[in-house]
């Protein structure tokens, strides 16, 4: 048996079936491994003692009728897990410790999962390298000194680096498949509407998206399968019949279409993406899918759209953080004052800047040429999605343009940081499942991703065709473990 | 100033101003839970008590409609006789308060789910309608308490997120008995369909008023001025009497009035400004992404209005109709539906042989008053209605005189008692024995001879006095009509 932190979900859990390996020992195994890799700063909070508890607990009398038995996972600390403090990566919510849990975290506990602890994340999800976190980087284990991408940073990095077997991230404009992407590994973006956002600290509430991130796309389909459920408590959750994703997944993916969107090619990508991309249009038709070449003609518009839509809701759903209720509060001299100390010195600087260009965009007088206009562009990108969806199955782009890029090295220039996002965002614009999944190496040796985007609700499309894929393309994770000394 | 009935004019030295109003109210929706979750909107709990994680806003929360909200937001706009939105959306209204735990109140501003309606307002010069100009839905906001503590402010979240409905009229109003009568009428209708208790002193009923002025004969509106949140008829007539003067004074000195949102000082009887127009509020409405927008079917509404009971104006007409009554006393029957109950229950007790009128004026005649006099609702009056429609039956067959039943209605008050048996028990039973009436009268004239003779030399005034004797010698139970006659006949 090969060690128990280099085992996928599916091999710990039918481990665990066949009594093979305990709960305990797998829950500690990872918790070792995690104690030997603070230097990657993966955990905001970490849980280990509740979960050795509850590790013994479940091995005391193991229900292995469960999709998840006895597993140890570590989640983003975006969901509200009861009990434990969660931060959204934010000086705000530093000592918030939620009396609730999230329908998708409590999903996974219904399944027999076990909490390892809250992973790193931009603060309030804003952001593409994990480095907005009020808890500081994260170092991706691929290298020392790279960004793991964002927001679900912590998460990616926790997955890749070994320190969780599976893991879920919240997606509002590429925060899974961004950062999975920058890993090497699997992530998913759900329908919108998919998996409840109740209990998860929102961000945009029309885009936010929670989804599985995984080491490969086995795993991803079941735990996709344990997290999306109808939920009443979340009006936008859609009661559409879920698939049984892992036990339907295959990798016949004969005579499938597959789009290939000519308005990705954009100027600048490096070319090591696009013979990437082009590796992946042979991989599907190895797999005997057909090839189709599709325009999507509103892409161009979906970042400035995006960066609309998005701080717009950001700057109404933050305003609940005004330091009255809960988390932190600057002392003030009178209830504006408190509210001006506390919110700048509860924020961080990108918050600060969404939350501005939100209050902008909203105002009066801009609202019809900013707000509204974007609203009108995001119909537009919808509608390119249905024409192309009348003559393909599903579309194949790269997730990101570039691979993994230095600590620090867009820090200072948000329009680059933002132009990251420019394959992803149109995804949640039009409210769309896509999955990343890890599909070769730069020159650097940095994995890269390619991303299928599929009709709504139709994951289980997307993940048989990534199934086929990555069968093709056996991709292996180049991680040196060069932060345990 | 003048003060008619239709007329609400201010006069000064070379111009007379007409004075125009119109009203947001703010009326809160009968529901068990709130707008948006499952707390509990029950009036005088323990401050912050009756609050869920959605009304205090924590981080993830999410709100869910209460169906049953809608449904008696749509039942008030079918009582408005106003076009119901089959689809509508809720916005989210942003502004920071300590009692605004979201940081924005969802409300509906561009889709409300209620358009334009009508009121009929019943003067006493005929009737006038008001147009409403929308419904929509919203959550109120928490309570502000700035007078418990001397450093700090203290919030009851209580009320966040409890249901509202905001109800515009159109700038139909021109008095300030058109202003009572409209507010009313409105409480009058929700009450009917149970959708507001309109109950003012809880805060279930308040109005932002909106007073402009214009030279008579003026079509054109001036500017006006929004006085927030009055919450009582009395103090919505000072306001605008306060208001509508201070505007005319502006203009008679050539000066501009500002439109701006002002408040009602109750101790001062003044209006003072709260914000200009340049300070007002950019409240960046936008859709609530949290929530789809609602759309109702015709099938939803349509079995809605197959709920909604007989509303005052319908019943109005029928009393007209089936019981003859005068349009005067069908308004007042009809005003609240509590009276029409009672009205109506009094009428199906009293049974064939019914005196309508005379159970009218008992009702809003000695029953009035004593509930007026021990400030109760008739809901809680102190007569049933079954007992009161015995007495008009009593009164009706001739089994006691009026001046009894108003000996014995006393006697009722005390443990709603049955008028029959106080007339049993108290032998208060009338004299209707013509015979022994006859003998009775026999022995008066004799008795007062001299008196007799004055009267029949012309002195009529005097007959009072023989009837007066006559019901004292019978201790007050003689037949009034048949001493009447028997008199006539003998004197």
């Amino acid at each position: 048996m090969s060690e128990i932190t280099n085992q996928s979900l599916t091999s710990l859990a039918q481990n665990i079936k066949d009594k093979k390996l305990s709960s305990e020992e797998i829950t500690k195994a990872f918790i070792e491994r995690s104690e030997k890799s603070k230097e990657l700063n993966t955990y905001i909070s970490e849980d280990f003692s509740n979960a050795i508890d509850k590790a013994k607990k479940f091995d005391q009398n193991p229900n292995l009728n469960l999709k998840l038995p006895g597993i140890p996972i570590a989640v983003k600390d975006l969901f509200c897990t009861q009990n434990v403090r969660t931060t959204a990566g934010s000086k705000i919510l530093e000592n918030f410790i939620p009396t609730y849990e999230s329908t998708v975290t409590q999903n996974i506990w219904d399944e027999g999962a076990i909490l390892l602890g809250k992973l790193n994340c931009d603060e309030f999800a804003m952001g593409s390298s994990n480095e907005t976190s009020f808890y500081g980087n994260v170092q991706n284990p691929i290298d020392k000194g790279l960004v793991p991408g964002g927001s679900s940073g912590g998460s990616a990095a926790a997955l890749s680096g070994k320190l969780t077997p599976i893991t879920i991230g919240t997606d509002t404009g590429g925060s899974i498949r961004q950062p999975a992407s920058f890993t090497g590994t699997v992530g998913l973006k759900p329908t919108y509407g998919s998996c409840s956002r109740y209990g998860i600290v929102a961000f945009a509430s029309s885009l936010d998206q929670a989804g599985p991130m995984a080491q490969n796309v086995k795993d991803c389909a079941l735990l996709q399968e344990v997290i999306s459920t109808y939920d009443k408590k979340d009006s936008t959750s859609i009661d559409f019949k879920r698939n049984e994703f892992s036990k339907e997944l295959t990798k016949d993916i004969k005579g499938k279409k597959i789009g290939i969107p000519k308005e990705y090619r954009v100027d600048g990508m490096p070319k090591e993406i696009e013979e990437l991309w082009q590796k992946g249009i042979q991989y599907v038709k190895d797999c005997g899918a057909e090839i189709i070449d599709i325009s999507l003609p509103n892409t161009s518009y979906a970042l400035p759209t995006y960066y609309i839509v998005a701080p717009a809701e950001a700057s109404s759903n933050l305003a609940r953080y005004d330091g009255v209720k809960y988390g932190f509060r600057a002392k003030g001299e009178n209830l504006i004052d408190m509210y001006e100390k506390t919110r700048s010195e509860g924020f961080g600087a990108e918050v600060q800047r969404r939350i501005m260009i939100g209050t902008y965009v909203l105002s009066s007088g801009y609202y019809d040429a900013y707000y509204l206009k974007a609203q009108k562009v995001r119909k537009l990108i919808k509608n390119d999605f249905d024409e192309a969806y009348k003559k393909v199955d599903a579309i194949l782009t790269p997730s990101t343009p570039s691979s993994a890029f230095k600590i620090g090295e867009k820090k200072d220039d948000p329009v680059s940081m933002y132009l990251n996002d420019i394959f992803t965002v149109p995804v949640n614009l039009a409210g769309l499942p896509a999955i990343s999944i890890p599909a070769g190496h730069d020159a650097s040796g940095y994995p890269l991703g390619l991303q299928i985007i599929g009709k709504a609700f139709k994951e289980q499309e997307i993940l048989n065709i990534a199934y086929a894929m990555e069968d093709k393309i056996n991709f292996k994770n180049n991680i040196t473990d060069w932060w345990i000394k | 100033m003048s003060k008619n009935k239709s007329e609400y004019l201010i006069e000064r030295t070379n111009n007379i101003y007409e004075v125009v109003i119109g009203l947001e109210v703010h009326a809160q929706v009968t529901s068990n839970s709130k707008l948006f979750s499952s707390s509990s909107t029950k009036f005088g709990a323990e401050p912050n008590t009756q609050v869920s994680l959605v009304d205090a806003a924590f981080p993830g929360m999410l709100p869910v409609i209460n169906e049953f909200c809608v449904k008696q937001a749509i039942k008030t706009g079918i009582g408005l006789r106003a076009k119901i939105n089959k689809r509508s959306v809720f916005d989210r209204k942003n502004y920071f308060y300590a009692d605004l735990p979201q940081g924005y109140q969802i409300s509906q501003f561009k889709y409300p789910i209620v358009g334009e309606g009508t009121v009929i307002l019943d003067m006493p010069d005929g009737q006038k309608e008001i147009g409403i100009e929308r419904l929509h839905l919203e959550q109120d906001a928490g309570k502000s308490i700035h007078d418990m503590d001397p450093q700090n402010t203290l919030v009851d979240l209580n009320r966040s997120g409890v249901a509202l409905m905001e109800i515009v009229s159109k700038p139909d109003l021109r008095t300030l008995e058109e202003v009572s009568t409209y507010i009313k009428k409105l409480r009058s209708i929700m009450r009917y369909l149970g959708t507001c208790d309109g109950n003012m002193q809880e805060g279930s009923l308040r109005a932002d008023v909106n007073v402009s002025v214009r030279l008579k004969d003026s079509k054109e509106l001036g500017t006006r001025c929004e006085i927030k949140n009055v919450n009582s008829i009395k103090f919505m007539q000072m306001a605008i009497d306060y208001e509508a003067n201070r505007q005319v004074d502006l203009i008679e000195d050539g000066k501009i009035i500002d439109q701006e949102t002002r408040l009602f000082d109750i101790r001062k009887n003044e209006t003072r400004s709260m914000r200009s127009k340049e300070d007002a509020h950019d409240y960046r409405y936008f859709p609530d992404p949290d929530l789809l927008p609602l759309e109702v079917s015709d099938e939803f509404i349509n079995e809605l209005k197959s709920t909604i009971p007989e509303l005052p104006d319908d019943k109005k007409k029928r009393f007209i109709e089936e019981f003859k009554l005068s349009a005067y006393e069908a308004t007042i029957l009809v005003s609240d539906i509590e009276i029409s109950k009672y009205f109506e229950e009094v009428i199906s007790k009293m049974g064939k042989n019914q005196d309508i009128k005379l159970a009218v004026n008992w009702i809003t005649g000695e029953l009035f008053a004593v509930l007026n006099n021990k400030n109760l609702e008739i809901a809680e009056s102190p007569i049933s209605a079954e007992n009161l429609a015995k007495l008009v039956n009593l009164i009706k067959n001739g089994t006691i005189s009026g001046k009894i039943a108003k000996t014995i209605f006393e006697l009722m008050i005390d443990g709603d008692r049955d008028p029959q048996k106080i007339v049993e028990e108290k032998g208060l039973k009338q004299e209707s024995d013509p015979k022994a009436l006859e003998a009775l009268i026999d022995k008066i004239i004799n008795d007062n001879r001299e008196k007799a003779i004055e009267y029949k030399q012309g002195k009529e005034k005097l007959f009072g006095f023989f009837v007066g004797q006559a019901m004292k010698a019978s201790g007050g139970k003689a037949n009034p009509q048949l001493i009447n006659e028997i008199l006539k006949k003998k004197l």
